[in-house]
């Protein structure tokens, strides 16, 4: 009977078997008992998607082997609590539909711990739900947005940057302060990122001065109608809320046009070497060697750890050692420290959770709040806000690094003032892991 | 009014680097009545050869130009050799797949070397800061010269090769009637693949160009997929057939995207490109040149 | 020289099928099964449903993870292999049809969520008649168009229609790069939150190839081979060639609409990024290798890529101790660009005809 129902069941049969050939490796069996998956008497794993190719890649494709080197040194000296920090990091490419799948990869799977520092707004939007559903810790989210500070519908997850809103504002209240009356523009992700930015922006920026606001796709690498619109505004200033990428392609496509403006450039957007990087080869031109980093001298940005500026800084210091014995090859800039410090603040976090951590009990332990660290402004953690730093610091960038000025300022998401962050940034511990 | 014009200008420089792609495609089309869909597949890898040269070894950028040409010569004549020739004869579905697998593997095999990344970019030849006429900023830069010159080079050279030259003779000779010039004595295998080489350089040269424009990362995917799709609208435009209507086909598909890049919305190109190609293709179905094309044959 | 027209072989397993009947004495054995085609698809049908319930119920919670984009791809595959191995005609663009699903799916369900698991059946119905339509626009375009124009403008398609999420009016519905979330179908009594959308899956696989085997052994699959051979004599026979040709595309699409709302489920999002040309390739791929023209083939083809590209990639580059992950990423591609490449060269049934000449080799001699 050599039918097509023959095939159907020979299409079944292929299925099982191919499925069962490789379901061989994981075993069956939900995680059952009291203690969390992920961890054992010697060991706790953690989980996380990265950018590692695709759009987002330039920079941000260091921030997790820069974690990894700050778990590396701590469990060379004997982990926390006796646990050494096993953290297994994929890659989602920038890609929504991606990060699901690798994500519950990584809980079924895997069966992590936690989530920890999972990067991207519109990639991490899509998994949050899950995640809290299944009760896993989804720890310092890196991304600014102001959706991980919802205790209530998302009790497991927590922010650590600066949220984008905070930060628009302290951008914003610079540029009302030093460009008065003077043509702003602003150029932004055309999602919850950039759109965050542009809401603390409009709070302190009076809307008479702001002549154009142009918006990129993430998918989209033609920005020349965008830079063409922006040209026609003649602002005196344009505002970015874009990721390196389009940083650059924007620097690039003012220039074809003979346009330059000042730039002032979110956090997330403005690492100078990798901002360098990627307008080298442009600079150069039929042979001659030119220096991207001319290119970006000036631009206004924002911080909120030590920056590779201050060599004296103890937890440069601190970094630098690790990041030279571990990832000589990448380069020392911000994305680096941003992954080390995200490290730090985890290794406080696991020693807070004590000597059995749970998924709940590391929950409980940020809610009772941590310290801020590397940070130069202090963590919002609470038992009502799972928001991470409150505020940033204005810099300019300098040569290879960010030069930070002015005092550390905090503020909120509202319409709250911007004050002088009154906490101070402690010394770095001397064995580098933090104490207890 | 000077914005319309001046956006005609911004299209001119990409409408010849679709029209370079084109001619590749006419090329390879007029010898063995193929589309080689893999030609953004090969010109990406060519282009990401020149890249390694240029960005990792700080090899000059000519040199690295015409070290991706050769290789595209190379890959254009070993593919034709290898891949095509079993499925050149036989149904036409065939080699679509055939060079769709090459596309493919391509692809995969750039990723493999250098990466997904996007932070490859190439540097131009040439400034590419806008000319200035007065206080007008133009759309056009030394570096968009360099390019119309350099593909009206490469449009004369082929003119040249094919039109004045014994080589060329037989070339044509084969694509026309392969069995007859086989009987005249013509090496008609060895000039099939010869044509493919050379649409492969052509294309290499056409990538280096498309690379070192403001938005040109190089990359596996992506900018080079949208390159073919535009370049075979271009060749469908003009009429598989004809490499001045690739030319033409090239220049005026560059024109219509700049000029509803602005107008309309920048960010769904591709959609004009697939518009402008069906409605040519319920049209014209042979393209805009056809009759003369067959005229001249 | 040839043609411009696209044509396959008959090295084509249907057309075993469309065959003279074979006579009452020899089929007598399985009764009124052997006679009526749909009762015997039908019970196939159900008894297949039975198998993989068991099925999911038995993997672990990680192996139905890792089946979950294989029943999106089947239907997209099989879908891919009627246009192409039955009616002839080339698509390049068939992730084209699985976004347009994908989104259609994700625009109504999350909005019907009173009773989840009823609506979702409006919910991929919608999908389905969506992507039909959009075949149907496709396929009139393409009835005039032959061979490598046809895979050239479905191409454009392929590379254009993600850009459409990007466009400013658009993306306040669509989202732009970003996508829409979709939400999980809540579990009934009996599943857990991995194996209800794997089997909700499975099930369309199952009701698709019911339906699209029961289309092959009817007329109108009749009239598709026919256009296929030779549409000269078939338009002399009385066929409307382009009304057969726009209905493999209405076909197609349809069910690659079905495959798209699937992907959206299994993804929990619907969004550009995951409808790239790549996915029109790999569908070609997948129905290439596995086997053109068949059902099979189709189903075969897709479980090959799915798991190559999720899992055996990456095993197979451990084992041959490759830390690299650019090469990981890239090795699925690659095998598919060879086995494609071969496949037109040294194996054109794929692996599904390749089984079946072994097979008939392996046979004595009658």
């Amino acid at each position: 009977m050599r039918t097509s129902q023959i095939r159907l069941l020979a299409g079944g049969a292929v299925l099982a078997l191919a499925a069962a050939g490789c379901g061989g490796g994981s075993s069956g069996g939900g995680g059952g008992g009291a203690s969390s998956p992920g961890v054992t008497k010697t060991s706790i794993t953690i989980g996380s998607t990265q950018p590692l190719t695709g759009v987002a890649a330039p920079g941000y494709s260091e921030i997790a082997p820069a974690a990894k080197a700050y778990f590396d040194f701590i469990n060379s000296n004997g982990g926390i609590n006796g646990r050494q920090i096993i953290y297994k990091y994929v890659d989602d490419g920038y890609d929504p539909s991606k990060t699901v799948t690798q994500t519950k990869k990584l809980i079924l799977t895997d069966k992590v711990f936690a989530i920890f520092n999972a990067l991207g707004t519109p990639t991490h939007e899509q998994v949050v739900d899950f995640l809290n559903q299944q009760k896993v810790p989804d720890l310092f989210v890196a991304s600014g947005c102001l959706c991980w500070d919802d205790k209530a519908k998302h009790p497991y997850t927590f922010g650590w940057q600066t949220d984008y809103t905070v930060e628009g504002k302290i951008l914003g209240d610079y540029i009302k302060k030093n460009f008065a009356g003077k043509k702003i523009a602003y150029f932004y992700q055309n999602d919850d990122f950039g759109q965050d930015g542009i809401k603390g922006l409009d709070m302190e920026i009076p809307s008479s001065q702001v002549v154009t606001k142009q918006a990129y796709q993430v998918g989209n690498i033609d920005i020349k109608s965008q830079a063409q619109k922006l040209a026609a505004s003649k602002a005196d200033l344009v505002v970015s809320f874009s990721v390196p990428a389009y940083t650059a392609l924007l620097k690039l496509n003012l220039l074809k046009l003979g346009y330059n403006p000042k730039l002032a450039v979110s956090n997330v957007g403005s690492d100078p070497i990798t901002l360098s990087g990627l307008l080298e080869a442009f600079a150069k031109q039929g042979g001659a060697k030119v220096n991207g980093n001319q290119l970006i001298q000036g631009i206004i940005t924002d911080g909120y750890i030590s920056s590779p500026a201050d060599p004296s800084n103890s937890w440069i210091q601190l970094f630098k050692q690790i990041h030279d014995k571990y990832i000589a090859k990448l380069p020392f800039d911000g994305n680096v420290l941003y992954g080390m410090a995200v490290a730090y603040t985890f290794a406080e976090a696991l020693k807070a959770a004590g000597a059995n951590p749970t998924r709940n009990g590391i929950v409980k332990a940020i809610e009772n709040g941590l310290p801020q660290g590397p940070g130069t402004v202090p963590f919002r953690f609470s038992s009502s806000s799972h928001a991470g730093f409150t505020g940033a610091q204005i810099g300019v960038i300098t040569g290879d690094a960010i030069k930070l000025t002015g005092t550390p300022q905090t503020t909120d998401d509202g319409s709250g003032p911007i004050t002088p962050s009154t906490a101070t940034q402690p010394t770095a511990p001397s064995n580098g892991i933090p104490p207890s | 009014m000077f914005r319309f014009v001046n956006l005609a200008l911004g299209g001119v420089s990409n409408g010849m680097i679709y029209a370079a792609v084109a001619l590749s495609l006419v090329m390879i089309w007029r010898s063995t009545r193929i589309v080689n869909f893999a030609a953004g597949g090969m010109l990406m890898f060519t282009t990401f050869i020149g890249w390694d040269l240029v960005q990792v070894h700080n090899v000059n950028y000519w040199a690295a130009l015409a070290v991706a040409t050769l290789s595209g010569l190379i890959i254009g004549g070993v593919a034709e050799r290898v891949l095509v020739r079993p499925v050149e004869t036989g149904p036409p579905l065939n080699p679509v797949i055939v060079t769709l697998g090459l596309l493919i593997a391509l692809e995969a095999l750039a990723g493999m070397i250098w990466g997904n990344s996007q932070s490859h970019s190439y540097p131009p030849a040439y400034d590419f800061r806008g000319y200035t006429a007065g206080s007008h900023h133009l759309f056009f830069a030394p570096n968009d010269l360099f390019i119309v010159i350099t593909v009206a080079a490469i449009v004369v050279l082929l003119y040249l090769l094919f039109q004045r030259t014994a080589l060329g003779l037989r070339m044509r000779a084969a694509a026309f009637n392969p069995e007859v010039s086989r009987l005249l004595g013509v090496r008609v295998g060895r000039l099939l693949t010869l044509g493919w080489a050379v649409s492969a350089a052509v294309g290499a040269v056409a990538g280096v160009l498309a690379a070192g424009t403001s938005t040109g990362y190089v990359q596996p995917t992506g900018p080079f997929d949208a390159l073919l799709v535009y370049g075979f609208t271009a060749a469908v435009i003009g009429g598989l057939d004809s490499p001045a209507g690739a030319v033409v086909g090239g220049l005026s598909l560059g024109l219509l995207l700049s000029w509803a890049d602005s107008y309309i919305d920048n960010n769904i190109e591709p959609m004009y490109a697939l518009v402008i190609l069906v409605a040519v293709l319920m049209v014209r179905p042979n393209g805009l040149f056809a009759r003369a094309a067959a005229r001249r044959v | 020289m040839a043609d411009d027209e696209l044509r396959l072989q008959p090295e084509n397993p249907m057309d075993r099928a469309s065959q003279a009947p074979r006579t009452a004495s020899s089929t007598d054995r399985y009764g009124v099964l052997s006679r009526s085609t749909l009762l015997r698809h039908t019970l196939f049908a159900v008894v297949g449903i039975l198998l993989l319930w068991l099925m999911v119920k038995s993997f672990s919670a990680s192996t139905n993870q890792e089946l979950q984009l294989i029943p999106a791809y089947i239907c997209a595959a099989i879908g891919l292999t009627l246009l192409v191995g039955l009616s002839g005609q080339i698509s390049l663009g068939h992730g084209a049809f699985m976004m347009v699903g994908a989104y259609t799916f994700a625009l109504l369900w999350p909005k019907w969520q009173l009773h989840p698991n009823l609506t979702i059946i409006g919910a991929f119905a919608a999908a389905v008649v969506v992507s039909a339509v959009a075949g149907a626009i496709v396929g009139v375009a393409a009835a005039r168009l032959r061979g490598p124009y046809l895979a050239g403008a479905t191409l454009a398609l392929a590379v254009g229609l993600p850009s459409m999420t990007q466009n400013e009016k658009l993306s306040s519905h669509l989202k732009g790069s970003q996508g829409l979330s979709v939400p999980s179908a809540p579990q009934p009594h009996g599943f857990d939150f991995v194996q209800w959308p794997l089997f909700i899956g499975l099930i369309c696989c199952v009701v698709l190839l019911w339906f699209t085997a029961n289309l092959m052994r009817s007329r109108v699959g009749r009239s598709m081979r026919a256009v296929r051979d030779d549409e000269v004599a078939a338009s002399l026979s009385g066929l409307s060639v382009p009304g057969v040709q726009v209905l493999a595309f209405v076909v197609s699409a349809g069910w690659a609409g079905l495959g798209g709302a699937l992907l959206a489920l299994a993804n929990s999002n619907a969004s550009p990024g995951a409808f790239s040309v790549q996915l029109s390739l790999t569908l070609l791929a997948a129905v290439v290798i596995g086997g053109l023209g068949s059902l099979s083939g189709a189903v075969v083809g897709s479980v090959f890529v799915v798991m190559l590209t999720n899992y055996w990639a990456q095993d197979l580059t451990n084992a041959l101790s490759i830390s690299s992950g650019k090469v990981a990423n890239n090795l699925p591609l690659l095998i598919y660009g060879v086995l494609l490449a071969l496949a037109m060269l040294v194996a054109p049934g794929g692996i599904v005809g390749s089984v079946r000449r072994l097979i008939a080799l392996a046979r004595p001699a009658r």
